[in-house]
């Protein structure tokens, strides 16, 4: 285990002026531990911590959202969140979306929709995404542009992900239904 | 029988992208993504200052924090002849300061670190005394009899002027001036922009001395251009050099230049013998990075009564910051500013252009269209409206008056390049009717009566995209040309690498689109590759619109030749000679005899197993294309705002766009960048610049105060679309990357000017925030946005 920590512990001969803190948390369904500065951040304990580079930071000042990620299912900018806040919380990351054997709806609406370029705020996009449906899952075009508006994207100029929302929302909706005809009590996340 | 080319992913296929299986898991692989064992990490000490002398710095308590591993400082470098570096455009630049720092933000110290919050605590313990100067902000200041000489380290620099240059025929145009009817006038700022990738920059540098190998993974839209800069730099051999650009968060030009933080991350890997990981916070990158714009205008029109242009004179004031350090053909110091009114048919044109040092961040000057040219035909636009209500005239009207013809082609430019294709007419008219040109004018009268403000704007361009022919073309005297290397192996599944370096475009999916098409390979069997210095054939990388113009005709060009190769093993198969052989989709047949045919599949296979006597074995060829002339796309873009003239706030009501980019090889990706390019000419014209209070503070240095549109603002676009092939293109393709962003910002600023047009209002410089919206309507007089200004 304590390679994995390499990154993110001061590795100055474990330095006894600098006070770790133990956190305890639940990254995608699994539980995860560590040790770490108490300003550590929680986008860096994710990256370098538990090698999810899928989370990415943009900008440093909670502007561009590139590091969002559902914290107890709210979307946060983990670029301003210190690790040890998440400590006994469950932190879903861009890695989580997808089973082995299946993309989430919205994965899947992105790229039939064209709704990224060059990728990088695409994971923070698309748990914003996964946030709102959950709230509102027949969201209108007014609606997805408000929501979304705390996420920076300069490559599609959100058109594309407008509609790559809209896709996720009709898939989640059909898949449902047909969850509701064969099995009333299922979930209609399609997240497994 | 024939393959079906949409099917096999070919040309005008609106394939998915191969690349997002990989981003939309989060499994992308960007630079801070990638981590080498005992890799360490720099992080650099910043000017807060625009212009002082350094008395001395004070590095003792950095080395004092555990952890720290090496501080480096300009005196450092200067004992190895580091501290200065060359530019891209025969200037220098500090690397890291010594005798002064010249812009907010530059680079003075760097500290090397076990993990990245340690060295960011080393640069804060780092004490520098600096004597303040006095600033420059703008060409005024910098051209004033008095002011500082900001370049002292230069001999022979007497002056903050960095060059005058003029083009085009001044007589010529003194006499076109001297028969005008009318002459109309106007004088504007483009701000500084900043291209603000959400990714910033970054390198790891990795020098192996066992080896003598250094590899340096770096944020780079030219890896090969940085292979040879390194080479040259740090005098180490090019082909130790290795240059990996990993996948790129955005680039939109701000990857192209040399940022001091690579080198001094590639000299501390050098001294410390182990890999150094440097990654750019969000401030660092807009501060101290790659800009755009920031150039000024004078700018005149000679008119005939019937609405005909005689002429046009330009002036511009450009503004380099402290280094002369953007990427540009070196035969043109003000870029290709001079390709402005190239869609009109002008018989008289003189441009002379000055540009300046200020103490203000260095490099670029491109941001989503270098060369200047977004510049151009902004200016173009603005002073093609100011005309037509100089002459009374209808704006779209007045641009039919002056558009070049169709069968005006190949036609000579008023400065003197040579366009050779579209229908201009036709794409106004396509745009006028999308809009519901007459319908709104009436709206706008109506709206006028009842006290509402509504505008329409249009902005009609030609651009040259794809530099460059070697006639004219070249980056401190290296050709412009672009190259491919494609493997077929023996199952027919392919190889392609190039020497461009995708950064959102969707190359991966689009060149293997053009091999289809060319090979019948259906696209899923070709792997594409791009941006290894060690693997990817000689390029200029991926900027200016390039890569489809050159790149991807040497895509076209390389498949061709493994086509004729394959016509050989073809007849050696059929037992035919090689003229009896036709050609159809990714089969070779029998003329006379079609059902006796091979694919290409098994040509590859056999030119593994079965060749005719005496022919080399393997299906494996490059090609190195040097485009013949530029390739130039036409635009429409028109915009329809309304203006609040309680605040000056305005909401764009449509956006309508119609692009002549040729012919279309992925139409999903064509309008993906159509209209991530109208994004950033919304955002420019609207809200996001960069500028200067007068002690030389950056505002605009973090997301609170450069704004960038969000979905909310984003207004929604209509595209349409006109196909004119480029005729000297393989496939006959042209740029479209940046189109959107260098036509756009006009049409919106046309809108609003045109809303407000009975106050007498010529121009309002971008962004037309509110309250200089407000200003102009309330005041009646145009609105300067120009630096410095006023942070109270």
């Amino acid at each position: 285990m304590s390679t994995l920590f390499e990154e993110v512990r001061p590795s100055v001969a474990a330095d006894d002026a600098v006070p770790v803190r133990r956190v305890e948390l639940t990254v995608n369904g699994e539980r995860r531990a560590a040790d770490v500065e108490p300003r550590l951040l929680l986008a860096h304990l994710l990256r370098n911590g538990f090698r999810l580079t899928g989370t990415h930071t943009g900008c440093d000042t909670t502007n561009c959202g590139a590091c969002t990620v559902l914290y107890d299912g709210v979307p946060v900018k983990s670029c301003t969140m210190f690790a040890v806040q998440a400590d006994g919380h469950e932190v879903l990351t861009v890695e989580g979306l997808a089973t082995a054997s299946e993309l989430h709806p919205i994965q899947e609406g992105f790229k039939d929709e064209h709704g990224l370029q060059c990728g990088f705020c695409t994971p923070g996009m698309m748990l914003a995404a996964k946030a709102l449906l959950e709230e509102n899952p027949n969201p209108s075009e007014d609606e997805i542009r408000w929501e979304l508006s705390g996420n920076l994207c300069r490559c599609t100029g959100y058109q594309n992900i407008v509609k790559a929302v809209m896709w996720a929302a009709d898939k989640l909706g059909a898949n449902a239904e047909s969850d509701g005809a064969g099995d009333a009590g299922d979930d209609a996340g399609g997240e497994g | 029988m024939a393959l079906d080319e949409i099917k096999i992913g070919g040309l005008g296929a609106s394939r998915r992208r191969v690349e997002d299986n990989r981003f939309i898991r989060g499994k992308g692989n960007y630079i801070d993504d990638i981590v080498l064992p005992g890799m360490l990490h720099m992080e650099i000490l910043r000017s807060p200052l625009a212009h002082a002398r350094i008395r001395f710095i004070d590095v003792s308590a950095a080395w004092a924090i555990p952890g720290v591993r090496m501080v480096l400082t300009g005196d450092m470098l200067a004992a190895r002849n580091l501290a200065w570096m060359p530019t891209l455009s025969y200037d220098t630049q500090a690397v890291l300061a010594t005798d002064k720092v010249r812009f907010q933000g530059q680079e003075v110290a760097c500290v090397v670190a076990d993990d990245p919050y340690i060295a960011k605590d080393g640069c804060e313990a780092i004490v520098v005394d600096y004597e303040p100067l006095p600033p420059i902000v703008n060409p005024t200041q910098a051209t004033a009899p008095d002011a500082p000489l900001i370049r002292d380290d230069k001999t022979g620099q007497d002056s903050n002027v960095v060059f005058d240059w003029e083009v085009g025929d001044r007589e010529g145009t003194d006499r076109a001036f001297a028969q005008a009817d009318v002459t109309s006038t106007i004088e504007m700022h483009y701000p500084r922009s900043h291209p603000s990738p959400i990714e910033a920059c970054g390198s790891i540098a990795d020098f192996n001395r066992a080896t003598s190998k250094l590899t340096v993974y770096m944020t780079t839209q030219a890896p090969h251009i940085i292979r040879a800069a390194v080479a040259l730099v740090a005098e180490l051999p090019e082909h130790m050099i290795r240059i990996v650009s990993p996948d790129l968060g955005g680039g939109f030009g701000n990857k192209v230049p040399v940022y001091p933080g690579y080198v001094v991350s590639i000299l501390a890997s050098i001294l410390l013998e182990c890999p150094v990981k440097w990654i750019e916070d969000k401030s660092g990158n807009l501060i101290s990075t790659g800009f755009g714009r920031d150039i000024y205008l004078k700018g005149e029109m000679a008119l005939r009564n019937d609405g005909r242009i005689l002429g046009v004179r330009m002036h511009t004031d450009s503004d380099h910051g402290a280094f002369f350090s953007d990427a540009q053909p070196s035969k043109f110091k003000i870029g290709l500013m001079h390709s402005a009114f190239s869609c009109y048919d002008i018989p008289a044109a003189h441009l002379t252009a000055q540009g300046v040092y200020t103490n203000k961040a260095p490099g670029g000057v491109a941001y989503r269209c270098s060369f200047r040219v977004t510049e151009a035909m902004y200016f173009q636009e603005r002073m093609v409206q100011a005309a037509a209500s100089d002459l009374g005239m209808d704006q779209a009207e007045f641009r039919r008056v002056n558009l070049v013809r169709d069968d005006d082609f190949p036609h000579r430019t008023p400065w003197g390049f040579l366009t050779d294709s579209g229908q201009y007419a036709k794409c106004l008219d396509l745009g006028l009717e999308a809009i519901g040109y007459e319908d709104f004018l009436r709206q706008k009268a109506q709206a006028r009566q009842r006290g509402r403000l509504l505008g329409i704007g249009i902005s009609t361009m030609t651009e040259p995209l794809g530099a460059g022919n070697s006639r004219e073309y070249d980056i401190l005297g290296i050709k412009m040309f672009d190259s491919a290397e494609l493997k077929v192996h023996m199952t027919g599944k392919a190889l392609l690498r190039t020497g461009a370096k995708t950064q959102g475009q969707g190359h991966e999916t689009t060149w293997a689109q053009i091999v289809a098409h060319e090979l019948g390979i259906p696209a899923e069997d070709v792997l594409v590759e791009e941006g290894d210095t060690d693997t990817a054939p000689f390029g200029m990388g991926t900027y200016a619109s390039r890569s489809t113009p050159v790149a991807g005709a040497a895509v076209s060009m390389v498949s061709r030749k493994i086509r004729a190769k394959a016509r050989k093993i073809a007849a050696h198969l059929l037992e035919v000679s090689e003229e009896d052989i036709d050609w159809e989709l990714g089969r070779f047949s029998v003329r006379g005899a079609p059902d006796r045919g091979v694919t290409i599949q098994e040509c590859a296979i056999a030119a593994y197993s079965n060749l005719p006597d005496g022919m080399e074995p393997g299906l494996e060829n490059n090609a190195y294309y040097d485009p013949p002339n530029l390739t130039w796309p036409f635009a429409c873009y028109i915009a329809t705002v309304e203006v609040d003239p309680e605040t000056g706030v305005w909401d764009v009501l449509r956006v309508v766009a119609v692009d002549d980019c040729g012919v279309r090889i992925n139409p999903m990706i064509v309008e993906g960048q159509i209209m991530g390019g109208l994004t950033e000419a919304y955002a420019m014209a609207n809200m996001q610049f960069i500028t200067f209070d007068e002690d030389g503070n950056c505002i605009g240095s973090n997301y609170m105060d450069y704004l960038l549109p969000t979905a909310w603002e984003t207004p929604g676009f209509e595209l349409h679309e006109v196909v004119t092939p480029c005729p000297h293109h393989p496939i006959g393709a042209k740029g479209i990357g940046e189109c959107a962003t260098v036509g756009g910002p006009a049409a919106f600023v046309n809108a609003v000017i045109d809303a407000i047009g009975d106050t007498g209002v010529r121009n309002i410089d971008m962004p037309l925030l509110p309250d200089r919206v407000h200003e102009a309507i309330t005041q009646g007089h145009d609105v300067s946005g120009a630096p410095p200004v006023k942070t109270e």
